[in-house]
């Protein structure tokens, strides 16, 4: 009895299948027509049940007769599974980041999300990266070299872009100017952090967790270690599969919880 | 009848090609969201209809009304004691901003960071697109927050205001303060009208609004069946409608779709299967034509079953108390009627928890969605305090900060659907 999970989200679409363990799992970039991208995807594979999360959620799952779950609800049924002892989530995703409280039982408590904008999202990154001429995945290796912190005031992605361009143009080092970025996000999760309250183990997910400046500083703000899964973006994907499980077998849902 | 309006319209000094694009933007707005609900009640016809015509014939009886010399008071506040508008003889029209379409008009002049009822409402007179702000003589603002209140000064410049002074903390000497706000503003009445206000006519007009309270009351209580008998955003709409509408129909209009809902009732019918997670929202108005948080919730399953705010309980839960036919009497019974109205513009506030606590359990909702406006510092604020309070309560809290525009409603939607999967029992 297999099942698959599908996490649309706005930079990458996730793909787990799982039967009692991850069969498969797979990333791959959202593009412009996500509907096509996740047919492609899904073609040809062998799965009973689909459940699927993430902002496209609702455009995806009726072409492919899926369920439809948040990705809230995504993450914490996945970060329960890789670690039974979590207490909250932190996902930092492409265009939104989310604290996640877990009840003991593994549920939702508790949650906060960004509103609109991209300050403190992956997209935040993803811009400056652009703006500081490197990519995305060594953005995090860029600011970890830093030998001093700059001071970003604005979180909104236009204006800190048009900071750092300011601060470029002063001669700053791009290395300073990356970690002082990293920082401000850090900062900002870490006040949602402390809004919604904070449990351990702390499962640090989304592609954000593969930036390890990030991980140190937002640890560090919250004076915790943070856990990151291996695959740290495959989470919410993962979620859905159990979620499609639990819909298969019908069964309680503290049975696919491990 | 169309082009009966259109000459109104131009009568009015309306924008109309602007006014075209408002009206064209709303017809397939109203279709998606009310008239593609299921099993509605068939009282909901007669506010489809007012919908469908929005600028017109309410406009027109507004119009004939003030070719027979009577006058036209516009609101933006329930501070505004409507009986005194009433007893002169005058009609007065609680004004629509609840649309983004007249913000970018407002931001000419105001600052961005206004919240969007203070720009839409501004931006409607100011873009010349609002048929009831052309027609009335007079716009009665206040100083329930610091945006309009700096916003009516400017207003001013294109029309005649006058703004009444709602006091900030709830005091003896700011009792006092209102009491004289509202003795100045019968002053006000008087002199636009040339109409003196008796005991007798106030007594009326006391009636008057007070029948149409007990009409929304009416309403909202049927909310409190399980299955809802009539869906959120359709009693918010009669609710919205109560601010321009004839007092008088509206609530004959009222009762009739009460009558039909409690054949429902009767029969166990709902416009949703009972277990459908009900909710209470709480905080800034909703003014028509803002359904977009309604009608996230409703399109995710849930059911809005009340609203704790000036677009709902805080519009009609106090009657003014009847006194005898004697104007220090009524007017001080209408001073405090008024006054207890448990606006975040006072400090404190403390009122708006409790409240919102009774009418969670009395609504049977599953769980509360703050919203406030962007921009609207009072109601975000206390959405600290009413957070605090329900987990106390154990009242599940979801915390929505939005404005008139649809970039959010990918994010709003997100964290609805999650916080409806964590209630759902």
């Amino acid at each position: 009895m297999i099942s698959a999970g599908l996490d649309v989200g706005s930079r990458t679409i996730k793909m787990v299948t799982f039967d009692t363990i991850v069969r498969d799992s797979i990333v791959v970039e959202t593009g412009a027509n996500p509907l096509r991208r996740s047919q492609e995807l899904m073609s040809g594979r062998d799965y009973e049940r689909l459940v699927v999360t993430g902002y496209g959620r609702h455009l995806i799952a009726p072409t492919l007769q899926g369920e439809v779950i948040s990705e809230i609800r995504a993450f914490a049924v996945g970060a329960r599974y890789l670690y039974p002892d979590c207490g909250t989530v932190i996902d930092i995703g492409g265009q939104d980041c989310k604290v996640i409280l877990l009840s003991d039982n593994g549920e939702v408590q508790k949650f906060e999300m960004n509103d609109r904008c991209a300050a403190g999202t992956g997209k935040f990154l993803e811009i400056m990266a652009n703006t500081l001429e490197v990519k995305i995945d060594e953005l995090g290796k860029l600011a970890i070299s830093a030998t001093n912190t700059i001071r970003i005031n604005s979180l909104c992605t236009v204006f800190a872009e048009s900071e750092v361009v300011s601060l470029i143009a002063r001669g700053e080092r791009p290395g300073d100017i990356a970690l002082g970025l990293h920082d401000a996000i850090a900062t900002r999760i870490t006040t949602m952090a402390r809004r919604v309250g904070i449990k351990e183990r702390v499962v640090f997910a989304g592609g954000a967790a593969l930036n390890q400046c990030l991980n140190r500083l937002v640890g560090d703000k919250l004076n915790i270690e943070m856990t990151v899964p291996r695959e740290p973006q495959i989470v919410g994907a993962i979620g859905a599969a159990l979620l499609a499980t639990k819909i298969l077998s019908n069964n309680s849902e503290s049975k696919i919880k491990k | 009848m169309a082009n009966d309006n259109v000459q109104m319209w131009t009568e009015l000094n309306i924008d109309l090609k602007s006014h075209d694009m408002l009206l064209n933007a709303l017809g397939p707005i109203f279709q998606e969201v009310y008239l593609s609900q299921k099993n509605r009640p068939a009282g909901m016809g007669f506010y489809d209809f007012v919908v469908g015509d929005i600028h017109g014939i309410r406009v027109k009886e507004l119009r004939e009304h003030a070719k027979n010399g009577g006058k036209v008071v516009a609101t933006y506040c329930l501070f505004v004691p409507e009986e005194l508008v009433w007893a002169a003889d005058a009609i007065p029209v609680g004004l629509c901003a609840g649309t983004q379409f007249s913000i970018p008009m407002a931001e000419e002049v105001l600052p961005r960071n206004t919240c969007a009822l203070i720009k839409s409402s501004f931006g409607f007179r100011l873009g010349r697109v609002c048929p009831y702000v052309q027609a009335s003589h007079l716009i009665v603002g206040e100083t329930t927050c610091d945006g309009k209140k700096k916003m009516f000064e400017l207003l001013n410049q294109y029309q005649p205001v006058y703004v009444m002074e709602v006091p900030n903390k709830k005091t003896e000497r700011s009792r006092q303060l209102w009491h004289g706000e509202v003795l100045a503003f019968k002053d006000v009445i008087e002199k636009l009208t040339g109409n003196k206000i008796t005991a007798e006519k106030l007594g009326q007009a006391i009636d008057l609004v007070n029948a149409r309270r007990l009409a929304l009351q009416r309403l909202y209580n049927l909310r409190k069946n399980r299955p809802v008998p009539i869906s959120g955003k359709d009693a918010l709409l009669a609710t919205q409608v109560s601010f321009y509408d004839d007092a008088k129909r509206d609530t004959q209009m009222l009762n009739a779709l009460c009558d039909e809902l409690d054949k429902r009732v009767a029969a166990g019918q709902g416009v949703a299967p009972a277990k459908a997670p009900r909710i209470l929202i709480s905080g800034s108005p909703m003014a028509i034509p803002n359904w977009k948080l309604h009608h996230i919730i409703e399109s995710a399953g849930a059911m809005v079953v009340c609203e704790e705010s000036c677009t709902g309980t805080r519009l009609f839960s106090d009657l003014v108390k009847p006194t005898r036919p004697n104007l220090d009497e009524q007017l001080k019974a209408i001073a405090d009627r008024y006054m207890n109205i448990h606006c975040a513009c006072f400090t404190p506030n403390d009122e708006r928890p409790d409240d919102v606590v009774r009418l969670a359990k009395e609504y049977q909702a599953d769980g509360v969605i703050h919203y406030n406006l962007q921009f609207c510092h009072t109601y975000a604020n206390e959405a600290y305090k009413m957070e605090k309070r329900l987990e106390k309560e154990g009242i599940p809290l979801l915390r929505i900060e939005t404005d008139y525009s649809d970039e959010d409603a990918g994010q709003l939607r997100t964290r609805i659907e999650a916080f409806l999967e964590m209630i759902k029992k």
